[in-house]
Order: C-alpha cells, then structure tokens, then sequence
C-alpha cells in the first residue's frame, strides 16, 4: 500500500518536474499518467501489484471534485449576470460535444472495421 | 465546561471539521444517489455541493476557511490522475484496436466542446475573462486551472465551470446516448471522457468498466489536446 503510493507520488513529482523544466503544455500529472503507463508496460508485474491501489482511488474520484466545486459560491455575484448565459453555453455545448464524440467514434470504428474485412 | 460558541469558534477555524464535512456530505450525497437508484440527476458531487455550500452560507464561513480543511482532498485529484494508468493499463488491448476511432472522436469531440461553448457564450454577451475561464471546461480541474492562467481566465470561476460541465455530462450522457441508440461502450464511454472529464469517467465506471476506462483515456487525451489548441481556438473569438 505504502509502496504503491509512494510509486504514484514520485512520478506524479516527475511529471511535476518534467513539464515545468521542459516547459510541457501538459500538466504534470498527466506527464505522470504517462509515465506510470510507461513503467506498467514494461513491467506488467507492478500493474498487477498496483490494481488494487489504482482501482481504490479511482472508485471514488467524484469525491476529489467536491471541495472545488464548492468554490462556485465565490463568484456568486458575477454569475447573478452573466449565470444563465454560461449555463446554457455549458449545457448545449457538452451534448453536442458528447454526440459529435460518440458518433465519429462509431463511424469511424465502422469503416476500419469494413476495410479491416476487406483486406 | 467551555461555552458552546467558544468551541464552534475553535473547530470551525481547524481543518478537521471541514475536512469531515466534506466527507459527511459526500456520503449522503452518495447514499441519495443510490437511494434514487442511480438516477443521474441525483449526482453526488451535485447533492454534497449543495449541503456544503448551505453549511458555509449559514455559518457564515469563508470558503478559504473551508479550503484549509478541504485541501486534503482536493489534494488527491493529481495522484488519481496518475492513477488513471492503472485502467488505462488494463484496457491497453482495447486501445490498440480503436485507435483511429479514439483519435476521430477526440479532435471532433474536444474541438466541438470548446468552439460551441465559447460560440453560445459570446452570442449571449459573454467576453473577457469570463470567455477565457470557458474555454478549458472539458479538461479535467487542475488541467483546466492551468490552461485558465494561461489564457488570462479566472481560475476559481474555471474549477466552477468545468465541475459544473462533469455533473451535467454525467446527467445527460446515458438518455442521449440512447436516444442516439450508441451501444458501443468504447464510444460512450470516451466521449463523456473528452466532454466531461473525471465527473463523466466517474459515472462511465458506475456504468460500464470498459465505458469507464475509454474515458479515463478520452479524458487523459483531451487534458493533452485542450493545453495545445486553447490559445488558438479562443483567439477565434476575441
């Protein structure tokens, strides 16, 4: 447990590291995801060690998100104006996104599939 | 024996009350979910928001009081995306096979989230710093905060939006997906990742295994791309 843990920190502080120092877009726990990625396919043994870790914090993630989301309170005043227009903006935008999403997943796993067939 | 409000004033100012709140309010949160038979409107991180957010109203607390507390969970959130390789990992052999539909579906999925946003935004009149915290909304948190510096946004009223974008992905992402009659797990499971990072992969795992790691990896994908392309689509609209 303890081994596991002190496993994600140290590459979660890599990819800290890695994306300050090389200037990376990305921030540095998904520099850190990559690297555990990394480090799981060249040894699949930590994988199978860390399963039950990973799967443990990750049954609850939505808890993570609880004391940020809280911070809504503070802009209070600044969305009594502009409020209704980000949530229609948030609303309509995530359904789009999630239908545009889905459904150029499904047509293109369609046509690899058909010219996986053909070949 | 100390007076009431002197021990309210000590342990309202201490992490571990707030720290334990957040807890509590999670747990009813999640209790009412399963007590309305996971029913998406009854999300917990909506339900635990509420009860906090009425807590701190009626004591009058600051939120950087309740963040003293909080901040230990709110800590979490880079070790879980680490942790993400784990399913990542496991699903390896799902990946291989779709990678061209996984790469489709990102590009359209991230680029229509962010360019409508900030589209119906604008119509509505909104611009500035307020359009900048929009932009990264998809990303998950603390992806989004940096992304938000980075455009001139503010950071705060971003955390807001973005958990505000996973709750309502996570509401609307099972009816639409069947009404758009998408069977795929993979398909519905990556693309509530891209639109609705780690609030919609916490409700493709209630769902489906598979849908909850192609949105581990839809998520991860998007956290990458939105970073890249942010400055570019935003400059679209200023």
């Amino acid at each position: 447990m303890i081994f596991n843990l002190a496993v994600i920190l140290s590459l979660q502080l890599a990819g800290e590291a890695l994306a300050r120092g090389l200037g990376l877009p990305a921030p540095g726990p998904v520099v850190g995801m990559a690297l555990l990625l990394v480090a799981f396919m060249l040894r699949p043994g930590l994988a199978a060690r860390m399963q039950e870790t990973t799967r443990g914090i990750l049954s609850h993630l939505s808890l993570l998100f609880v004391p940020a989301g809280v911070g809504v309170i503070t802009h209070a005043e600044a969305l009594g104006q502009t409020g209704p227009a980000l949530l229609a903006a948030i609303v309509l935008s995530t359904a789009l996104a999630l239908a545009a999403g889905a459904l150029s997943f499904v047509a293109v796993a369609r046509l690899t599939a058909k010219t996986g067939a053909r070949e | 024996m100390t007076p009431l409000p002197d021990i309210w004033s000590y342990l309202s100012a201490e992490p571990l009350l707030w720290l334990t709140a957040t807890l509590v309010a999670y747990l009813i949160g999640d209790a009412a979910a399963r007590f309305a038979r996971g029913n998406p409107l009854v999300n917990p991180v909506l339900v635990a928001m509420i009860l906090l957010a009425a807590l701190l109203w009626l004591t009058r607390t600051p939120y950087g009081t309740y963040f003293e507390g909080a901040q230990f969970v709110h800590f979490l959130l880079g070790p879980a995306t680490v942790a993400l390789a784990g399913p990542l990992h496991a699903n390896l052999h799902h990946v291989r096979r779709a990678l061209l539909p996984m790469l489709a579906a990102l590009l359209v999925g991230s680029c229509t989230a962010m360019a409508s946003a900030l589209w119906i935004a604008e119509a509505f009149g909104v611009s500035g710093a307020q359009l900048a915290s929009l932009a990264p909304k998809s990303t998950t948190a603390p992806v989004a905060i940096g992304i938000a510096e980075n455009l001139g946004g503010l950071p705060t009223l971003t955390a807001g939006l973005v958990i505000l974008t996973g709750i309502i992905g996570a509401v609307i992402v099972t009816p639409l997906m069947n009404a758009l009659r998408i069977r795929d797990w993979r398909a519905r499971g990556f693309a509530v990742g891209v639109a609705a990072h780690g609030i919609g992969t916490a409700r493709a795992f209630q769902v489906n295994e598979t849908a909850g790691a192609f949105a581990g990896i839809g998520m991860g994908l998007n956290a990458l791309l939105t970073a890249l392309i942010a400055p570019y689509v935003l400059s679209l609209f200023h």
